[in-house]
């Protein structure tokens, strides 16, 4: 049998919905599965005003079973037993033995009927759609009642037909569902089979992926020339039904505004796309999407084109009233906006700011850093929050500072995110580094570190950002010493180190602790030394040879040896001999190597490491031999590995 | 065209229809719709309540002395309170959209998750700003908390902006060139109040004084709440006076704020004395209700 969901709520937050049918899909098997029905979720799919399922190949029910229940044993005689057959309603002579390795005992072979699929589903739904996690929830008949993202106002619930009854908060599951808010009207009753249909004759697409397809075709048609935006299409594909874009325009004298402003106006506060020329210019149109099907009377294009050009009128406001005091001249004012309670104003942490920036990168980076939290007091920035630093450096070019300084506030901030790029310039990077280090080791030094899930100052962003500016922008400096001694940073960015390198640049893990094990100060010759085993790991001798050095940390280890010469005079059997000869070759060998090279050398001390343990007994019954093999092993161990901890390496 | 009087009269005749008491604005200076009594205090407790009101609301901060075309000192709200939520509550509101004349099969209308939040009156609920061709007109939220109180019953409130609503109507880009009555725009009858309005609350209010009504109104708001655990006759202890003088606590915050006479840090703190003396009312109202 098929099997129809549809969970009917009033407009669900669009970032919300592709997890919540996530977990619908994976919760639904599971309950088919714990219930032992057959049967596999078809699809998954959503707007922003449904969550709907889609099963096939259910059975009816599930099919009768036995129970074997365990008596007492026969040992405890006939009276026990009829006991026992009573309680299971049956009677003396349709009891069972079972032999165990405890003797023999009394048994019983229950039937259990199975239930019907409708009756274990429409006992199950309604716990099983209130249990989909949302990040903020609310109540709606009253304190106490259920919770969910928004009110559930139907549920249509079909198997094989017919509909599986149950009540959730008041509302009792049907074929019924509703089409677009305005352009259908009235209850539709639906089958498993015309319901997307019937939907879509309803001005509703309920498949994400076609209400996508419908928002670019309809911008193709346009003929705009749409800068992609992954986000906004995503957001847009969720808060619609029926997407439909139009095209507007705006005065091209606002084109004067920077282009930040006017796509940031058009972007986050109007969800509408802004539309380049052919040269990459920003151009004076704009396209929206609708949740209806045509604006033929082109009503809706002129109401947006109204609000925008409010909201740029606002802009020039801003820009205009801001142009009356330099950035320069703002900067006292930073005495009066709190960076945090603990840790002073904005002018405080400018300071700090402009000394780290100095020792990092100069006098154009000071300059920069003295000035990159001043647009905190512009109105550009009061209304356009997430425009600070750019708006600076906008300001900061206008009012005469070098492009090296502007572009560096502009670009301070960077990186937002994993993906996004380092700034640009080693001036800006100074910057960066300054404002995020300065975060951190004052929030740390006032015990503000992150726990578990709760970073409200984003440190595990910034230092990620730390971490990505250092190795990506090859700054050769000691990052212990930036951190200024702190423990507890040391041991928050040894994590995003790992974090950095496991996850955005895919190195294996144990590779990762093998290299970072030997020292992490330097961030880019961590890096050096990643891609070094990285690339030498696939050769014949590399891992056995890790193995090798496994083995030697162990017996070095277990024998607790510490210190102790190597004797040459004393190596006496051959293996041993020329596993010393071998590494004094090597030693020679690796002068002015690059490490790849030098790793592969290493590779190459195998044979002689192999045959060593062949032919070696290291624990040898004389006491100086052994301490003498130990102390060759030990200093093999520390002279080769430099690079990397070999035996962290998991071989095969 | 509709004057804005009349898209007024249809609104409140609309939700006059659906069973809502027409309310008048309060007599006192509020920050919004939400905080006067009818929706801060009887959205508490389990009787239900239908009302629906136009409210200046005070904003100082938001002065641009009449010269901005959008921003305002002091705008007007509509204030609808639905308590119990109706199922057919976004049916209805959108019923008041159709009513004041906006054909919906020709809009745009989308609803955009924005949960209300109030640090001031220790309130919160979840809701949507709702927009139309892609501008702001309405906060539609379910209250789910008040004055740190739980609510009984959920209340829907939908609070309508009503110069941007009417300046969509009329097609005007300004607020000040809507129609409200024949022969008079709406500069005619609010230009005086912006501009002075502004004028007093950046340049002339003052901070002493505001400071010190700010202390006064708290120390006797606090007084009345304390008292109320003690008395005898419950029902006629003056709950109400003690809320007006959080108003009036808040009022003057604001004004401190225009003036910029709060700083970044102590503005966190001042919050959280008006707030103390809200949750206070809001924790004693419940019990008085209770005892009728």
């Amino acid at each position: 049998m098929n099997f129809l969901l549809e969970i009917g709520a009033e407009e669900i937050p669009d970032w919300m919905i592709e997890p919540a049918l996530k977990q619908l899909s994976t919760d639904f098997a599971a309950l088919l599965a714990a219930n032992n029905l057959s049967g596999t979720v078809k699809a998954v799919d959503a707007s922003p005003r449904r969550l709907t399922l889609w099963a096939e190949g259910l059975s009816a029910g599930q099919s009768d079973s036995e129970e074997l229940v365990t008596g007492p044993p026969k040992s405890a005689g006939i009276g026990a037993a009829n006991g026992f057959a009573k309680k299971q309603g049956a009677t003396l002579d349709a009891l069972d033995t079972l032999t165990t390795d405890k003797g023999e005992y009394f048994a019983y072979r229950k039937k259990v009927v199975g239930r019907t699929t409708k009756v274990i589903l429409a006992e199950a739904l309604p716990d099983l759609i209130l249990k989909l996690y949302f990040p903020k929830t609310m109540y709606w008949t009253g304190k106490g009642g259920p919770r969910f993202i928004r009110p559930i106002r139907w549920i249509v619930a079909l198997l094989g037909g017919e509909v599986v009854n149950f009540d959730l908060a008041g509302v009792a599951s049907g074929n019924v569902t509703y089409g677009h808010r305005r352009l259908s009207k009235g209850p539709l009753p639906v089958t498993f089979e015309n319901y997307e249909e019937t939907l879509r004759k309803n001005y509703v697409l309920v498949r994400a992926g076609q209400r996508r397809q419908r928002i670019l075709d309809g911008i193709a048609k346009l003929g705009a020339n749409v800068k992609t935006d992954e986000k906004l299409l995503h957001v847009l594909t969720y808060i619609t039904e029926w997407p439909t874009p139009i095209m507007g325009s705006f005065d091209a004298s606002y084109l004067e505004l920077p282009k930040e402003v006017l796509v940031m106006v058009l972007r986050h506060h109007q969800k509408n796309f802004s539309v380049e020329k052919a040269d990459g210019g920003l151009s004076n149109q704009f396209v929206a999407v609708m949740n209806i099907d045509n604006d033929n009377e082109g009503i809706v294009r002129s109401g947006n084109e109204r609000v925008i050009k409010a909201r740029f009128n606002d802009a020039k406001f801003f820009w205009d009233v801001d142009q009356q005091r330099k950035l320069s001249d703002r900067v006292q004012d930073l005495a009066k906006v709190t960076f945090q309670a603990k840790l002073g104003s904005y002018l405080e942490k400018s300071n700090r700011m402009v000394e780290l920036a100095q020792q990092l990168g100069g006098e154009d980076a000071a300059r920069a850093a003295g000035l990159a939290k001043a647009d905190l007091t512009t109105e550009m920035v009061k209304e356009f929050t997430d425009l600070q630093g750019i708006v600076g450096g906008l300001y900061a070019k206008v009012q005469g500072e070098s492009s090296e300084v502007s572009q560096a506030i502009y670009e301070h901030y960077k990186p937002l995110s994993m993906e996004d790029s380092i700034p640009s310039t080693k001036t800006g990077q100074a910057v960066g580094l300054a404002d995020k280090l300065d975060t951190l080791k004052s929030c740390f030094s006032v015990g503000m570190a992150p726990t578990g899930s709760k970073d409200p100052f984003a440190l595990r962003r910034a230092a990620q950002g730390v971490v990505k500016i250092l190795i990506e922008g090859g700054w050769r400096v000691s990052l212990k010493g930036l951190l200024g001694g702190d423990k507890q940073l040391e041991e928050f960015f040894l994590d995003r180190l790992k974090h950095y390198f496991r996850e955005i640049r895919g190195f294996k893990y144990d590779e990762v602790n093998a290299v970072i094990a030997t020292g992490w100060d330097d961030v880019v010759d961590v890096q050096d030394r990643l891609l070094a085993i990285q690339a030498v790991r696939p050769t014949e001798n590399f891992e056995p040879l890790a193995g090798g050095f496994k083995r030697m940390k162990n017996i070095v280890t277990q024998a607790k040896f510490t210190t102790g010469k190597l004797d040459v005079a004393l190596l006496s059997d051959e293996a041993e001999i020329e596993l010393h000869a071998a590494a004094e070759k090597l030693r020679g060998q690796l002068q002015g190597l690059s490490y790849p090279e030098s790793l592969a050398a290493i590779a190459g001390l195998r044979p002689a490491v192999d045959k060593f343990f062949d032919k070696v007994m290291v624990n040898a019954p004389d006491q100086s031999v052994r301490n003498n093999r130990l102390a060759m092993l030990a200093g093999l161990l520390s002279e080769f590995s430099s690079i990397a901890d070999f035996s962290e390496i998991v071989t095969g | 065209m509709d004057l804005y009087q009349q898209t007024l009269f249809k609104l409140k005749q609309y939700w006059a229809d659906r069973g809502a008491i027409i309310q008048e604005p309060y007599d006192m200076e509020v920050g919004a719709g939400t905080m006067c009594p009818e929706t801060f205090l009887r959205v508490l407790g389990p009787k239900p309540y239908k009302v629906a009101y136009v409210q200046p609301s005070r904003r100082p901060a938001d002065g641009r002395y009449g010269d901005n075309p959008n921003r305002l000192y002091k705008h007007q709200q509509l204030q609808v309170i639905l308590k119990p939520t109706p199922v057919d509550v976004l049916e209805q509101y959108m019923g008041s959209l159709e009513a004041i004349g906006i054909d919906l099969t020709k809009h745009d209308l989308k609803l955009e998750e924005d949960n209300w939040e109030s640090p001031t009156l220790g309130a919160w609920g979840i809701g949507w700003q709702v927009m139309l061709d892609g501008m702001e007109i309405t906060q539609f939220t379910y209250f789910q908390q008040c004055g740190g109180v739980d609510l009984e019953l959920v209340p829907a409130e939908i609070t309508y902006g009503l110069e941007r609503l009417t300046a969509f109507l009329q097609g005007v880009e300004s607020v000040y060139d809507i129609q409200w009555a024949p022969g008079f725009k709406y500069r005619d009858v609010r230009y005086n109040d912006e501009l002075q309005g502004s004028v007093y609350n950046f340049e002339m209010a003052d901070v002493d004084m505001l400071w010190q009504l700010f202390a006064l109104h708290e120390k006797e708001s606090q007084r009345l709440i304390d008292g109320f655990a003690g008395y005898e006759g419950k029902r006629r202890y003056p709950l109400l006076a003690a809320y007006e003088h959080v108003l009036k606590c808040s009022n003057s915050f604001n004004l401190l704020d225009a003036r910029g006479a709060i700083s970044v840090t102590e503005r966190v703190g001042v919050i959280a004395r008006v707030r103390k003396l809200a949750v206070g009312v809001a924790q004693a109202w419940v019990l008085q209700e209770a005892v009728r």
